[in-house]
C-alpha cells in the first residue's frame, strides 16, 4: 500500500517537474531568440522540413477528409432533404474544428517524431554536451529555428489543408452526386464568418507551438526522463510519449479553446 | 538538397499558405478591406428578438446593406438599430422598416418597403414607421387566449 503511494506520487512529481522544464524552455528560447545574432536561414531550413516538405500528406490528407466528410454530410442531409446545407455543413466543420485539428495531428507524426528523434541522439551522442562546451547555447540554435518554423508552418499547412478539404467536398457533392453548385459556394460563403476562420487560425498557431515544443523538449531533456535513461531504446521510447502526448495536447487543448471562445 | 532549392520550396510553401489563407478570409470568410459606399440610418423598434449585426437589409428581395449596429435605448425601452444601406439605393421619409424571418426559422432580416413621399432620407436619419419582430409563439399566445375569452 505504501510502495503503491509512493510510486503514484514519484510519478505525478516526475510529470510535474517535467511540464515545469518544459515552459522553461519555452521561456528560455523567447529569451534568447530576442537576442541577436538573428539567424534567418535556420528557421528557413525548419519551415522547409516541418512545413514544405508536409505538403503532400497534407494535401492528400484533406481532400481525402473532405471528400468524406462531402460524403458523410450528403447521406444525412438528404433524409431531410435539405442537400442545400452540404457547402456549410463541409466548411464550418473544416474551417472550425478538422482542418487544425488534422493538420497537427499529421505534423506531429511525419515531423514531430523526427524532431525529437533527432534531439534525442543528439543528446546520448553527446552532441549538446559539446556544444555546451563550445560556448553555443544549444537551444538557442536547435530548438529556437524548430519552434519558430513550428509556429509559421502549421497554420500556413492548416491553410492549405482547409483548401483542399473545401475543394474535397465540393468535388463530392456537386461533381459526384449533382448538388447545385451555386447553393454549395453560397451556403459557404453565408454561413462562414470571419470569426470563424480566425478561431481556425488561432487554433493552428497554438498548435503549431504546442507541438514543435512538446516534440523538442521531449528530445532534449531525454536525460533526464525516466524512459530516456537508457540509449538507442531510450530514443525511441521518448519519441513515442512526445507523439503520444503532442497528440493529447493537440486534442484537449482544441477542447479547450472551443469551450472557451 | 543544396541552399537555393530549399528556400524555393520553402518560398512556394508559404507563398500557397498565403494564397489559401487570403482565399479563406476574403471570399468565405467576408472580411472587406474597402467599406462599399454608401449612409446609415436608424430605425427604433419595441423588439428585434433575433436580429443580429450584421444582417441583411432587403428590398423587394435584393440586398441592399446590413445592419451595422445595435443598441438599447434606456429612456424608452427600445432597440435602436443602425442601417448601413448601399449607395444608389433611395429611402423615402415614409418608408417603412419591418423585421421579417426568412421562412419559418430561418434568419432575422430586415426588410424596407419605399413610401410614396418624394423626399428621400439622408446619412443619420431616422425611419419613423417600423413594425417589429414578428415572433410565432406570442402570435399563437395571443390566439389562444382570445378564443378563451370569446367563449
Amino acid at each position: 500500500m505504501r510502495r503503491t503511494l509512493e510510486k503514484t506520487g514519484a510519478t505525478v512529481l516526475q510529470w510535474l517537474e517535467h511540464t515545469g522544464r518544459m515552459f522553461n524552455l519555452l521561456l528560455l528560447v523567447s529569451f534568447e531568440l530576442l537576442q541577436p545574432p538573428y539567424r534567418l536561414y535556420p528557421v528557413v531550413r525548419q519551415m522547409y522540413f516541418i512545413g514544405a516538405r508536409s505538403l503532400t500528406l497534407i494535401v492528400v490528407s484533406g481532400l481525402t477528409i473532405g471528400m468524406v466528410l462531402g460524403l458523410q454530410f450528403y447521406n444525412i442531409l438528404q433524409r431531410f432533404g435539405s442537400v442545400d446545407l452540404l457547402g456549410a455543413g463541409v466548411s464550418l466543420s473544416v474551417i472550425r474544428e478538422l482542418g487544425p485539428v488534422m493538420t497537427a495531428l499529421m505534423v506531429v507524426g511525419r515531423a514531430g517524431s523526427s524532431i525529437t528523434a533527432e534531439l534525442g541522439i543528439m543528446r546520448i551522442t553527446e552532441q549538446i554536451d559539446a556544444m555546451d562546451c563550445m560556448a553555443i547555447s544549444p537551444s538557442k540554435y536547435l530548438i529556437g529555428p524548430k519552434l519558430l518554423a513550428g509556429l509559421i508552418s502549421v497554420p500556413l499547412l492548416t491553410m492549405v489543408f482547409d483548401f483542399v478539404a473545401l475543394f474535397g467536398g465540393y468535388f463530392v457533392g456537386v461533381v459526384m452526386f449533382g448538388v447545385a453548385e451555386g447553393s454549395y459556394v453560397n451556403g459557404m460563403i453565408d454561413t462562414v464568418e470571419w470569426s470563424d476562420v480566425r478561431i481556425g487560425l488561432e487554433k493552428s498557431l497554438i498548435f503549431g507551438l504546442l507541438v514543435t515544443l512538446i516534440c523538442c523538449a521531449q528530445g532534449f531533456y531525454m536525460h533526464l526522463t525516466k524512459a530516456g535513461s537508457q540509449g538507442a531504446e531510450g530514443v525511441s521510447s521518448v519519441t513515442t510519449d512526445a507523439v503520444v502526448l503532442s497528440s493529447i495536447a493537440v486534442l484537449y487543448s482544441d477542447f479547450l479553446i472551443e469551450a472557451l471562445f | 538538397m543544396d541552399k537555393l532549392n530549399i528556400q524555393l520550396v520553402t518560398g512556394i510553401f508559404v507563398l500557397l499558405g498565403i494564397a489559401t489563407f487570403t482565399y479563406q478570409a476574403v471570399s468565405i470568410g467576408g472580411v472587406s478591406f474597402s467599406e462599399q459606399a454608401g449612409y446609415t440610418l436608424t430605425a427604433r423598434f419595441d423588439s428585434i428578438s433575433g436580429l443580429r449585426e450584421g444582417a441583411v437589409i432587403e428590398a423587394a428581395g435584393v440586398r441592399v446593406g446590413t445592419v451595422s449596429a445595435i443598441s438599447f435605448d434606456a429612456d424608452n425601452y427600445q432597440a435602436i438599430v443602425s442601417l448601413r444601406v448601399n449607395e444608389g439605393v433611395p429611402v423615402s421619409e415614409d418608408a417603412t422598416a419591418s423585421i421579417r424571418t426568412q421562412g419559418i426559422i430561418g434568419e432575422k432580416f430586415i426588410k424596407l418597403s419605399q413610401g410614396g413621399f418624394p423626399d428621400m432620407l439622408g446619412d443619420g436619419d431616422e425611419i419613423a414607421a417600423t413594425e417589429s419582430a414578428i415572433s410565432l409563439e406570442e402570435l399563437v399566445g395571443q390566439y389562444i387566449f382570445q378564443s378563451e375569452a370569446a367563449q
